[in-house]
């Protein structure tokens, strides 16, 4: 459950972001997930809401953007999309594909009041 | 614990003793609320009403981890100073880290300076096991928490203290999941995996894979009464991640333990190099301003 570290590191993003932008209530946040990130999308709503109750995002709603998997193939050299880091690439079907995008996770927006 | 980075708040114990400095719970979120601003203090109309506000849209663009990376970046920084050889051992519990480490400093210990940080969810047996062959080292024990993040190891290193050039072996917690997103400011992680285990966990447990730029293969004393496929194995890490070294060991026999060996030393002479040659730069920069400055006073 490293969600609960994530969720974590999320509030605090959310906190820094208050004390420097002056906002007391945070209404939604908006997270950006990549299909190839190690972080499940389920589990970090679960946690955020038990991670924020009692501070200024107490009840806020939890988008997650998918960012899509992205990866170079070794075997025809393409970029292609990229579903699980163990398919094969869906140009050639060959191995390997190097990830390339999608693997990260952030914060990208706030709406607050 | 200090919560900025880990998931067991107020249960992490390094060398057996609490976190306390860094306990924050109770106390983190005073800091917002006692930011007073007023809302309406761009002059705008004061037009709100008890149910009703105004909400904008705040950019942020940060990282999820930027509070662990922050804190990882730190610990490389250390290493890269003191000139230590720094490795995140990482695997499912059972595969045999704590022998192959016990059997890695028996080896080498005359050699080179070497300290471990034992990362457990309870108990301090690991590190007594580590103390046993002679080298220091200091257990993290992480409570309910499933991995080490930066800011423990941190801490850990300021107990350890372990010496100039010297090799530092971080075992993670028993977990092949999590530990995978948490950098430590190792130089590589290191993954083992037994050959009692599937071929296929390179497949289940990707992400691991694809953080580690070592693959261990242990016990493999044990391949003639096991079914474990080694090519297989190696095809699915590298499908994973092309660019995974893989070394084959048994702990148990010491086969294969040789090219490990060459292996940690070869990066541990890379590292001493490394600071040397950042030392020496140094020194002729700070010869350099010495002698203009000199040149100044003369004129």
């Amino acid at each position: 459950m490293h969600e609960l570290s994530l969720a974590e590191g999320v509030l605090q993003i959310v906190e820094d972001a208050a004390r420097e932008q002056k906002f007391l209530r945070v209404r939604t946040v908006v997270l950006e997930i990549g299909r190839l990130s190690s972080v499940e999308s389920e589990a970090m709503r679960f946690c955020f809401d038990a991670v924020a109750c009692g501070t200024l995002a107490e009840g806020a709603t939890l988008e997650v953007i998918e960012a899509p998997g992205e990866g170079l193939c070794f075997s025809c050299g393409k970029t292609v999309p990229l579903a699980a880091l163990y398919d094969p690439c869906p140009a050639c079907g060959g191995y390997p594909v190097q990830a390339t995008g999608g693997t990260g996770m952030r914060v990208r927006e706030l709406e607050v009041e | 614990m200090c919560t900025t980075c880990g998931c067991a708040v107020g249960e992490t114990r390094i060398g057996g003793e609490d976190v306390r400095e860094h306990s924050r719970s109770g106390m983190r979120y005073a800091a917002v609320k006692a930011v007073h601003v007023h809302p309406h203090a761009d002059g705008g109309a004061h037009a709100h009403a008890p149910g009703m506000s105004q909400s904008r849209m705040v950019q942020i663009e940060r990282d999820i981890l930027s509070k662990n990376d922050g804190y990882a970046a730190q610990n490389r920084a250390r290493f890269e100073e003191q000139g230590v050889f720094a490795l995140n051992l990482v695997s499912s519990p059972g595969s045999g880290k704590t022998t192959l480490l016990c059997r890695t400093i028996e080896a080498l210990k005359g050699r080179l300076s070497i300290a471990v940080v034992e990362g457990d969810q309870q108990t301090s047996n690991d590190a007594e096991r580590i103390r046993a062959t002679g080298v220091p080292a200091l257990q993290i024990n992480t409570g309910k928490g499933c991995h080490l993040d930066a800011h423990m190891v941190g801490h850990a290193l300021q107990q350890l203290a372990p010496a100039d050039d010297s090799l530092l072996f971080i075992e993670n917690v028993g977990n092949l999941v999590c530990p995978a997103a948490f950098d430590l400011g190792e130089a590589h992680k290191v993954a083992i995996l037994s050959v009692t285990e599937g071929e296929d966990k390179p497949l289940k447990y990707p992400d691991m894979f694809r953080a580690a730029s070592v693959l261990l293969i242990n016990k493999t004393d044990l391949l003639p009464y096991v079914s474990f496929k080694l090519d297989l194995a190696v095809e699915y890490a590298r499908r994973i991640n092309p660019a995974l070294q893989v070394l084959c060991v048994s702990a148990t026999t010491g086969e294969g333990v040789a090219e490990w060996l060459a292996w940690l030393e070869a990066g541990c002479a890379a590292r001493q190099a490394q600071k040397r040659a950042t030392v020496a730069s140094l020194k002729r920069r700070v010869a350099e301003l010495e002698a203009r400055l000199s040149g100044n006073a003369q004129a």
